[in-house]
């Protein structure tokens, strides 16, 4: 008897098992052309969008997330000799020349690449198509300062001023992007010669590290909804635009002279069997139709021109204007030493 | 005599067999090798041919990273098996209304995404350091210490202890010397897998550790996601790997002269009401428990707390994707995925774990050192995947499944079988004592009496083993139900799982994400103690005498 049941069981169980391990295969029956897209962690899209542009173009796009956009370029180094993938989104301009050396990506010239992405144009040969920039920037809670009649600080130097003590949190730059991002800031701010002296004085001043963004921002950071103890984070410049108030006013603001330049790029796996389309797949990415939701979605900004933002933005959240930003061989060739460096000093 | 004559069976019916043991053998091992050994060979040749890696064996920091691994995780299973033992003895021999409860509610911390227990150490204790790693590693694997333990010291007979209290033995004296050595294999299994858990603890040691304590895995993460540093990494690994196979040699030492047939006993007449001292052990065990309770419970209230009040607005997204369309599906869902994938993956490793045991049990039977080496290599060879970093596994599955005639690399099924590499240890170690403990002489009874080896397996193991097979497919399927590692690497957007939805969350701004996150959190929690229930009733009909 007791047999029986744990026979029924198993074979009850392993029906049910057998539906779903099939229930996911049937999607790659007959019909439109599929094409294979890996994209980051934080790809975002409205179904609604992606649904029109294979009814328009007869393909559906396969997403694959694959990590930040470190882990996503490594592992497109790493099987570039058979690609996981037809078409590549997210590699940013910290690791865009790492992909670029290794000849990830093939030439390709999207039609939609002169409206506005052209202008973060970083290949001669045209294998990456810029898609969106997403700017890391020092964000602050406006009212705590206000409350304490602090004048609100705007400037890297701002940040070591004892006054600011202690008020600061940041990531860890080897181990999240904004982190490292930061660092790039820094670096590109006071040159390879005088980073680390502003990071001493940054310690000095009792600067938090903690090991990622969700730690620093939603937990840590007093803007937002986990109210930590910090009044300034090391965030996007688009996160003031997530924390409008009830009336309208952004809680946080993000200092425009501390940003850093982070552009994301797409572009035609070499390898591809399916070059035609994973080409389409780019020029949507770039269309008017994508673009439109990318702030929405993603926290990020279009390349495109003339594609508005949500409303809200231009107050809480507006493009930086003139944010640093490192070339990319220099960033290539002094990522890992800067890294190693900042750990010593910030540990010892 | 008889013990001529049992060698004689034994080799005649080696010689029928052996065919047998290879069959049973051949799944388990193909499926580690395809999904194992091959990716994690694959990624260190990589390494390897980028030179550098003696340079790395070289570097003093090497050597501290292994030296802070080994010792975290060393408090970290001291403090889980201090911890454990009481809710091990709560749950084994204190006949207690709502025990059911208890056995469920330990499981709860195992599934929870590392990433919100972090935050939840972190708000807790903010300046923790090493404390808050090794308590949050503790806290997480409690629930393997107190079932294992508790499994087997619920069929200890009792009588021996009588015996011993009765001849003037005090309590403690009684536990020490008849009790304890009893127990000694399921604690020194429960320790090996707690210590390989917390040693390859990634979430928890990134986060609490903030950018001052780092261990191998860390290590190896940051080296082969963020640097592309393959030699670098590979050197970390095999570090690691020699760390793990030490570990797992202590443990099958301990464990060797343990596991024969030991006089079992059912659950019902063990259990009694505590009397005098066991009270104090009785209210350890509450405290261990109010003490897990600590951040479920904040992740709970944090689930209802808004900027503006109590709110349910958390567990109203769970019917969308969250702010701005962060998830791809809804919080409901994910939680169906979830659902779906731990089935298949639990089914999987119960097959693979159960022939896996199967095969261990014969080969020790077998005449001959060369089975019994064999045996030997492949039981430390399938505790491996637990002792492995996950990132080297998923960057192999990278570079070597896309050479397959069908690319798994981006396969939805690839995610219940990356789930079931880590659940085929704890199969094969939940199954395995008890499949060593049953009676040889019942087999040889049954095959006497004409018995097809097939059908003695069916008629005296299977039934003797369902008990500890249905604990295991319980275990199994909160494993998978929380694994975040692997998953997270592999699982598309479209159907993520329930962990991985939470960690998509915790990384956007916006309050409602955040809300949502936590109510999904309490959500999983819920999802697994019902599932570990179900699986659970499917056996308690069975609690019998002569059950073993």
């Amino acid at each position: 008897m007791r047999f029986l049941r744990a026979a029924t069981a198993l074979v009850l169980a392993a029906t049910t098992a057998g539906c779903t391990l099939t229930a996911g295969e049937d999607e790659q029956s007959e019909g439109p052309t599929t094409v294979r897209l890996a994209t980051h962690d934080s790809w975002a899209a409205p179904q609604e969008v992606l649904d029109a542009f294979e009814q328009q173009s007869g393909i559906r796009i396969q997403v694959t997330k694959q990590g930040d956009a470190g882990a996503l370029t490594n592992k497109l180094v790493l099987s570039k000799a058979n690609p996981v993938a037809d078409v590549a989104y997210g590699v940013d301009s910290t690791f865009a020349s790492r992909a670029l050396a290794e000849d990830v990506f093939q030439p390709y010239t999207s039609p939609e690449a002169d409206r506005g992405p052209q202008r973060y144009s970083i290949d001669p040969r045209h294998r990456l198509s810029a898609v969106d920039v997403g700017d890391v920037c020092v964000n602050i809670d406006t009212e705590w300062f206000s409350e304490r009649d602090l004048p609100e600080p705007e400037t890297f130097d701002d940040l070591a001023d004892p006054r600011y003590r202690g008020q600061l949190v940041v990531e860890n730059a080897a181990t999240s992007s904004p982190g490292l991002a930061f660092l790039l800031a820094t670096v590109a701010r006071y040159g390879e010669q005088g980073w680390a002296d502003y990071w001493q004085r940054l310690k000095d001043n009792d600067v938090q590290v903690v090991s990622g963004w969700t730690e620093a921002y939603t937990q840590e950071f007093s803007g937002s909804s986990g109210q930590g103890p910090k009044p300034i984070v090391v965030s996007y410049a688009s996160s003031p635009a997530a924390e409008i108030g009830d009336d309208g006013e952004p809680r946080t603001k993000a200092l425009l002279d501390t940003c850093y330049r982070q552009v994301e790029y797409a572009g035609v796996l070499e390898g591809t069997e399916n070059a035609e389309a994973a080409g389409k797949v780019v020029d949507f990415l770039l269309s008017q139709q994508f673009q439109t939701t990318v702030a929405d979605n993603m926290y990020v900004y279009p390349t495109r021109d003339g594609v508005a933002l949500p409303s809200g933005w231009a107050k809480a959240a507006p493009l930086p204007e003139d944010p640093a930003s490192l070339p990319g061989e220099q960033v290539q060739a002094g990522r890992e030493g800067w890294i190693e460096q900042w750990r010593g000093l910030i540990e010892g | 005599m008889a013990r001529a004559d049992r060698g004689l069976t034994l080799r005649a019916r080696a010689r029928g067999s052996a065919a047998g043991v290879t069959l049973l053998a051949v799944l388990p091992i193909a499926f580690l090798a395809v999904f194992f050994a091959w990716p994690v060979v694959a990624i260190l040749r990589l390494g390897f041919a980028d030179g550098g890696v003696a340079t790395a064996l070289a570097q003093s920091q090497t050597w501290e990273l292994a030296a802070f691994t080994v010792a975290q995780a060393a408090a970290s299973t001291v403090v889980a098996v201090l911890a454990g033992f009481p809710v091990a003895f709560l749950l084994a021999r204190v006949r207690l209304r709502g025990a059911g409860l208890v056995r469920t509610f330990v499981l709860v911390p195992f599934v929870l995404p590392t990433v919100v227990v972090g935050l939840a150490f972190k708000a807790l204790w903010p300046d923790g350091g090493v404390f808050t790693i090794v308590l949050a590693n503790a806290f997480f694997n409690v629930a393997v210490v107190a079932r294992t333990v508790g499994g087997l010291w619920a069929h200890l007979d009792r009588r021996g202890e009588d015996a011993a209290r009765a001849l003037g033995a005090s309590p403690w004296r009684a536990f020490r010397s008849v009790t304890l050595p009893a127990l000694a294999p399921a604690v020194a299994s429960a320790a090996a897998v707690v210590f390989l858990f917390c040693a390859t603890s990634f979430g928890v040691v990134l986060m609490l550790g903030g950018a001052r304590y780092r261990t191998l895995e860390t290590e190896i993460y940051l080296r082969t996601v963020n640097l592309l540093d393959l030699s670098g990494a590979a050197a970390l690994s095999i570090v690691q790997l020699v760390a793990v196979l030490a570990a797992l040699a202590i443990g099958a030492l301990a464990r060797r002269r343990r596991e024969t047939a030991v006089r079992l006993r059912a659950k019902g007449e063990t259990a009694r009401r505590p009397e005098g001292r066991e009270w104090w052990v009785v209210s350890a065990a509450f405290g261990v428990l109010a003490l897990l309770l600590v951040p479920i419970a904040a992740l709970v209230v944090r689930s209802f707390a808004t900027r503006d009040g109590w709110s349910l607005a958390g567990y109203r997204a769970l019917s969308t994707g969250g702010e701005n369309g962060t998830l791809d599906v809804s919080g409901w869902d994910a939680a169906l995925n979830s659902l779906r994938t731990a089935s298949d993956a639990t089914m999987l490793a119960l097959v693979v774990g159960v022939l896996a045991a199967t095969t261990l049990v014969a080969l020790r039977r077998a005449p001959g050192r060369g089975a019994r080496a064999a045996g030997e290599v492949m039981d430390a060879a399938l505790m491996l995947p637990l002792g492995v970093s996950a990132v080297t596994v998923g960057f192999g599955y990278l570079v070597t499944l896309g050479d397959l005639p069908w690319d798994l690399r981006t396969s939805p099924l690839l995610v219940p079988f990356a789930q079931a590499l880590v659940i085929i240890p704890l199969v094969v170690r939940m199954v395995l004592p008890v499949l060593r403990s049953v009676d040889e002489r019942l087999r040889q009874a049954a095959a006497t009496l004409g018995a097809s080896p097939a059908r003695v397996w069916r008629e005296v193991d299977l039934p003797l083993v369902a008990r500890s097979l249905a604990a295991a497919a319980a275990f199994g399927y909160v494993v998978a139900l929380g694994e975040f590692g692997a998953t997270s690497f592999l699982a598309r957007p479209d159907a993520p799982t329930l962990p991985v939805a939470i960690g998509s969350l915790v990384n956007r701004p916006g309050e409602l994400n955040s809300q949502m996150a936590y109510a999904a959190c309490t959500l999983l929690m819920l999802v697994t103690a019902l599932v570990a229930m179900l699986i659970e009733r499917l056996r308690a009909p069975q609690a019998q005498v002569g059950e073993f």
